[in-house]
């Protein structure tokens, strides 16, 4: 501080002129005489730059860290770099194949005496992050005399049916049989037969590259297809790199339910009955049961009325008949939407199935398809939301017969297509294979055993990319927000999440097919549960603008003293070392 | 809730009518009409067993299987009044409040989880505030409530009730409720339900009841009940000479044209009981089909009956616009009062303590009965149980039944439940008193200065009738006497619920965080300054030079002053 004394020369302190003990004036006329005073400046001096670095020193030994202690959010760590490992993808699908040759069946240049064992290897990159390399492990045997005594039986299903008997039945796992290409078992001009269950039967065919490429079609059509995968990581993939197909699905989930809705517009002219009951318990509850290993399903029904479509029909005077045409079925869906009931009480999806008894005035109704054509079923679907069937209502032989006409809905005709749009939207329907191939009908059940296999396949796949996904933008989320707090719980649903993501595709890689998508679908279950905490949200929304709003009346008024006079203290320190010793 | 809506009609003074059906697969829809001597129409829409739409399904689907088997039931309504209401009924009407209650689950463990799962899909279902309900609003009453329908055996520690007193019905609310009708909006009297006629209206109130009945007449088998009802109070104003007119177009600004094609009972009961003396004051246009006598709430009561499904209603006219009109002016008349009203207040000064009175009437000239009072009081009102007091003709009134749960801070609200005799003829009023909290600076509702709200009490009673009734056939009789029919013929039962309570609370003032903040770090700040001041400041001696300019320019300021320079 400087004073300049008022009188003479001298030192004076600041402040209270008159009370505090002044140092000892100068004497008179000595007032050039500076030597006393420099004496004690620098030792004045020393003492005022000790205590600004010690105020310094407390500051930011003290206080700093207490500050830092008491306003810290706290935040469990978190597996990150195994999260960012898992943001690539490279799948490893192995499939334990057995290959049994049939007596006579072998080909001439079969590399090696039987048994032996053979891979095949595939690998395809989908894109930078997402490969996926199938290997098919085979065990090439000849049958042993059950097996033998199967395929003598009279027909191909018969003997699907005896071979089901000696297979251990573990997912995934596939036998196929060779039989020699004269084997009457098989219908003339058909090369491979796939059974109900996990076998098929194959014509030896000529030489060994034909059997091979018969053998890799049947393991591709009984396990997974490149492009079935790649559906299932559609979420990952460009839209262009996609099939129209590739959305239809829907994704996997826990749970799905599947609601069918019975609309009935005109309740005044059509008294609607159907046995939704039977027809659930008849034809989906075998399906669904078959499917139960997937997900959880509830099946509910509900009858509506004076629920119409959102777009009214043309009417075709040739056929005297109204005509829904392709292009303005997108609109029939959303009135009815709104009408349909909200899903409120689950999480779950919901597919759709409605029946639609169209007014008396529309009747009867046809959808068209995009040529023109009238759609057999009359009915269509949307994808990844379900389906609509139009049913006709016969009109009454006499016009004044009284109404409501009762009618009673033909549960047997409703329930296939609603059944084959079922299967679409699970995304288990059958390609169109080539002709020597032979599918066997799934029966009652509505899914052969390899077709769930497939869909297990597709779904294990699917699962894991979800939470890939969940998991790396939930680590982007923490990472970008200092202040959320990451409780333990959500830490140890993410490692479980993380470990449970790791074995699934270590048990891919060894071909367990069951363990690795109980394990996906416990990974989905933690990462959703972590993502989805309620205390991730507490701090969301305080910024740091307000923060500093509350500290600055603090931490400046304290900090401008400390950092101007450390700022003071540096400058001096260089001042000095220029001019080292200024003696006199 | 059902009770409430009950009350509701009950306080309007005509409960219309209709009756339980079997079947599950049975609609019937029912309509009330009230000539009130005040400037004021009552409409009392109810909806009979019914479908169970998707989202219903979903209210019965969280209670497990064993529980719907156990047949529990469970309501919800919501209800939204103005104070006019309140001067011209003399019961109270609940206001501005949604309430649910339910029985739910055998489990006791997961009766809490059930209960808010059931609120979260009620709250999904019907777009209404219901997710707010939580512990600290919920109580479990042991006498007050018990199941409807089939249910026998009361375990009380499977109910639940619970009140919103701030949430109010609006158009969101109606339109999914108007959705569960099997008819939707489309036929029958939904037709007249129009949203900014319904909700410009002096009351209204809408609930939804599940309850289990029996089948058929032999009772094997349960079946679910789902009953709707909309209570309204319209204004209406004179006509010309004064005469209260009132037709259907004119409230609802809608006619009905049809009947649901999927009832089997459809109708309009329009009251026309009259005292002596306006006897055949009043003509309803057109005729109707049938006149109905019953005794309702212990007073007689005269319908006006149209049955929509009778061919011969719409042969005339296509569509049907009931009318009823006043051959002269009516004198302004009092409506009768009715036997049991309560009335609740606040008293008290000051924000620390207070007073709940509440006024209970018992107007029948010479019968005494029981009523049981339910009241929940929020946990930031600290009731002193010491203090109650009923006080009857002046005499001390004692509670037969008390059953007392004290509050919890932010856990459980206060219940106080009480069976009390009420003479006849008599005020009773019963005061406690009751300290404000304080609460943390977040709890504070976003307009703390508006008030809290307690809920209403609940006053449930056998009244006994003034005039001897008959036992009535259920399948006759109207649909809302059935929710809770008759034990007997000497006394009917009532639920009433008072009027909520709103309480000002001690609200800090809400800028005072950063207040408090910005001064003391002031402080600090000088403190610290004038400290760190002191313990750094050096003294080093300054040469006397000529000084600066402000120093030349002083003393030049001085030698013309005449004062020695500085």
């Amino acid at each position: 501080m400087k004073q300049v004394p008022g009188g003479g020369p001298g030192v004076r302190p600041s402040g209270d002129r008159g009370r505090s003990p002044s140092p000892p004036r100068d004497p008179p006329g000595r007032g050039r005489d500076r030597c006393p005073v420099l004496r004690r400046v620098p030792a004045e001096k020393a003492r005022g730059r000790r205590a600004a670095l010690s105020f310094a020193a407390i500051a930011v030994v003290l206080g700093l860290p207490l500050w830092w202690k008491t306003t810290e959010t706290y935040r469990a760590a978190l597996p990150y770099a195994d999260i960012a490992a898992l943001g690539e993808l490279s799948f490893q699908l192995a499939v334990p194949v057995a290959v049994v040759f049939a007596p006579g069946s072998q080909p001439r240049d079969l590399p090696r005496l039987l048994p032996f064992r053979d891979t095949e290897e595939k690998e395809t990159l989908l894109n930078s992050r997402t490969s996926i390399a199938s290997r098919y492990e085979m065990v090439c045997r000849s049958t042993t005399a059950q097996e033998e005594a199967a395929l003598g039986a009279a027909t191909v299903q018969e003997a699907d049916a005896a071979l089901h008997q000696l297979q251990d039945a573990s997912l995934g796992s596939l036998s196929l049989y060779v039989i020699p290409e004269t084997s009457l078992l098989l219908p003339q001009g058909i090369g491979v037969y796939v059974g109900k269950h996990r076998s098929a039967l194959v014509r030896a065919g000529q030489g060994l590259a034909a059997l091979r490429a018969r053998l890799q079609q049947v393991m591709q059509i009984m396990s997974f297809t490149t492009s079935s995968i790649t559906a299932a990581l559609s979420d990952r993939m460009p839209a262009s790199q996609l099939g129209p197909d590739a959305r239809r699905h829907f994704k996997s989930s826990l749970g799905y339910e599947i609601t069918f809705s019975l609309l009935n517009p005109d309740p005044k002219s059509h008294a609607v009955h159907w046995d939704i009951e039977g027809a659930v318990s008849r034809y989906v509850q075998p399906f669904l049961d078959k499917l139960s290993f997937l997900a959880n399903f509830s099946v509910d029904s509900q009858i509506l009325y004076y629920a119409v479509l959102g777009v009214t029909p043309r009417f075709d005077k040739e056929s005297s008949s109204f005509l829904l045409s392709a292009h303005s079925l997108p609109h029939v869906i959303n009135p009815v939407e709104a009408r349909l009931g909200s899903s409120a009480a689950s999480l779950y999806p919901v597919l759709n199935f409605l029946l639609y008894v169209p007014e008396r005035s529309h009747s009867p109704l046809y959808i068209q398809d995009k040529d023109g054509a009238l759609v057999g079923t009359n009915a269509f679907h949307s994808p990844r939301w379900g389906g609509i069937m139009v049913y006709n209502v016969e009109g009454p032989a006499a016009p004044q017969a009284s109404l409501p006409l009762r009618v009673d809905v033909d549960m047997v005709r409703v329930m296939e297509v609603f059944l084959a749009q079922l299967r679409l939207l699970f995304g288990v329907s059958r390609e169109v294979q080539p002709p020597e191939v032979l599918l066997e009908s799934p029966g009652n059940e509505g899914l052969a055993d390899w077709e769930l296999d497939r869909l297990l396949w597709a779904r294990t796949v699917e699962n894991v990319a979800t939470v890939s996904t969940t998991l790396t933008s939930l680590a982007q989320l923490l990472d970008k927000i200092g202040n959320i707090v990451i409780k333990d719980d959500v830490a140890s649903e993410v490692y479980r999440a993380v470990a449970a993501v790791q074995s699934a595709m270590a048990e891919l890689a060894v071909g367990h097919l069951h363990s690795a998508f109980q394990a996906s679908k416990e990974a989905v279950t933690s990462s959703e549960r972590a993502f989805f905490d309620p205390s991730l949200l507490h701090l969301l929304y305080f910024p740091d603008d307000q923060k500093f709003a509350i500290y600055i009346p603090l931490f400046l008024p304290m900090a401008v003293p400390i950092l101007l006079s450390l700022a003071k203290i540096f400058r001096e320190a260089k001042q000095r070392k220029k001019e080292p010793t200024k003696t006199d | 809730m059902a009770a409430r809506s009950r009350s509701a009609i009950g306080a309007l003074g005509a409960p219309g009518a209709s009756s339980i059906s079997a079947r599950r697969d049975l609609a019937r829809a029912q309509a009330l009409q009230e000539p009130w001597p005040f400037p004021q129409k009552a409409a009392a829409l109810c909806w009979g067993p019914a479908w169970f739409a998707k989202g219903v399904k979903m209210c019965k689907s969280v209670t497990p299987k064993r529980a719907l088997r156990r047949s529990r039931t469970c309501c919800c309504s919501t209800g939204r009044g103005r104070t006019q209401c309140r001067k011209i009924k003399p019961h109270s009407l609940q206001e501005q409040s949604s309430s649910l209650m339910g029985f739910a689950m055998t489990r006791l463990l997961r009766v809490d989880k059930a209960w808010e799962e059931l609120s979260n899909i009620l709250s999904g279902i019907f777009c209404a505030s219901l997710n707010f309900i939580d512990s600290t609003n919920t109580v479990t009453p042991t006498a007050s409530f018990k199941p409807l329908g089939l249910a026998n055996g009361t375990d009380h520690h499977l109910l639940r009730y619970a009140v919103l007193p701030r949430e109010i019905v609006c158009t969101e609310n109606l339109t999914p409720w108007k959705k569960l009708l099997p008819c939707g909006s489309k036929a029958g009297l939904a037709v007249l339900l129009k949203a900014e006629r319904l909700f410009h209206s002096s009351y209204h109130s809408q609930a939804v009841h599940i309850r289990p009945i029996c089948r058929d007449a032999s009772c094997l088998a349960v079946s679910w009940e789902l009953r709707q009802t909309l209570t309204v109070v319209f204004e209406t104003f004179p006509s010309g000479q004064g005469k209260k007119d009132w037709s259907l177009f004119k409230m609802f600004s809608r006619t009905l044209t049809e009947a649901c094609p999927l009832a089997s009972q459809s109708k309009i009961y329009v009251d026309i009981s009259a005292k002596d003396k306006e006897k055949e004051l009043l003509e309803v246009t057109p005729s109707p089909t049938s006149v109905h006598e019953a005794i309702v709430q212990g007073e007689k009561r005269t319908y006006a009956v149209y049955d929509l499904l009778s061919p011969s209603l719409f042969n005339t006219s296509r569509s049907l616009n009931v009318q009823l009109k006043w051959k002269r002016p009516q004198d302004s008349l009092e409506l009768s009062t009715p036997v049991l009203h309560a009335q609740r207040y606040v008293s008290g000064y000051g924000l620390q303590t207070g007073k709940i009175s509440t006024l209970i009437y018992n107007t029948h000239p010479y019968r005494a009965f029981p009523v049981i009072l339910l009241e929940t009081v929020p946990w930031y009102l600290r009731l002193y149980v010491h203090t109650l007091t009923i006080i009857t003709k002046g005499k001390e009134n004692k509670p037969s039944y008390i059953h007392y749960q004290p509050a919890q801070d932010r856990r459980r609200p206060h219940l106080l439940e009480m069976l009390i005799q009420l003479p006849a003829n008599s005020v009773t009023k019963i005061t406690i008193q009751f300290e404000r909290a304080l609460l943390k600076w977040t709890e504070y509702t976003p307009d703390p200065n508006h008030g809290f709200y307690v809920s209403p009490s609940v006053l449930s009673a056998l009244v006994p009738s003034v005039i001897a009734m008959k036992e009535v056939d259920m399948e006759q009789s109207p649909l809302f006497t059935s929710l809770f029919p008759s034990s007997d013929g000497s006394s009917y039962f009532v639920r009433l619920y008072t009027e909520p309570l709103l309480v000002n609370l001690p609200t800090p003032d809400f800028s005072m965080p950063y207040n408090v903040i910005c001064l003391t770090c002031t402080v600090v700040a000088v403190c610290y300054g004038s400290f760190y001041n002191l313990l750094t400041r050096t003294f080093h001696v300054e040469e006397p030079t000529r000084g600066g300019l402000a120093k030349r320019l002083a003393n030049i300021i001085r030698k013309f002053r005449g004062v020695p320079p500085l």
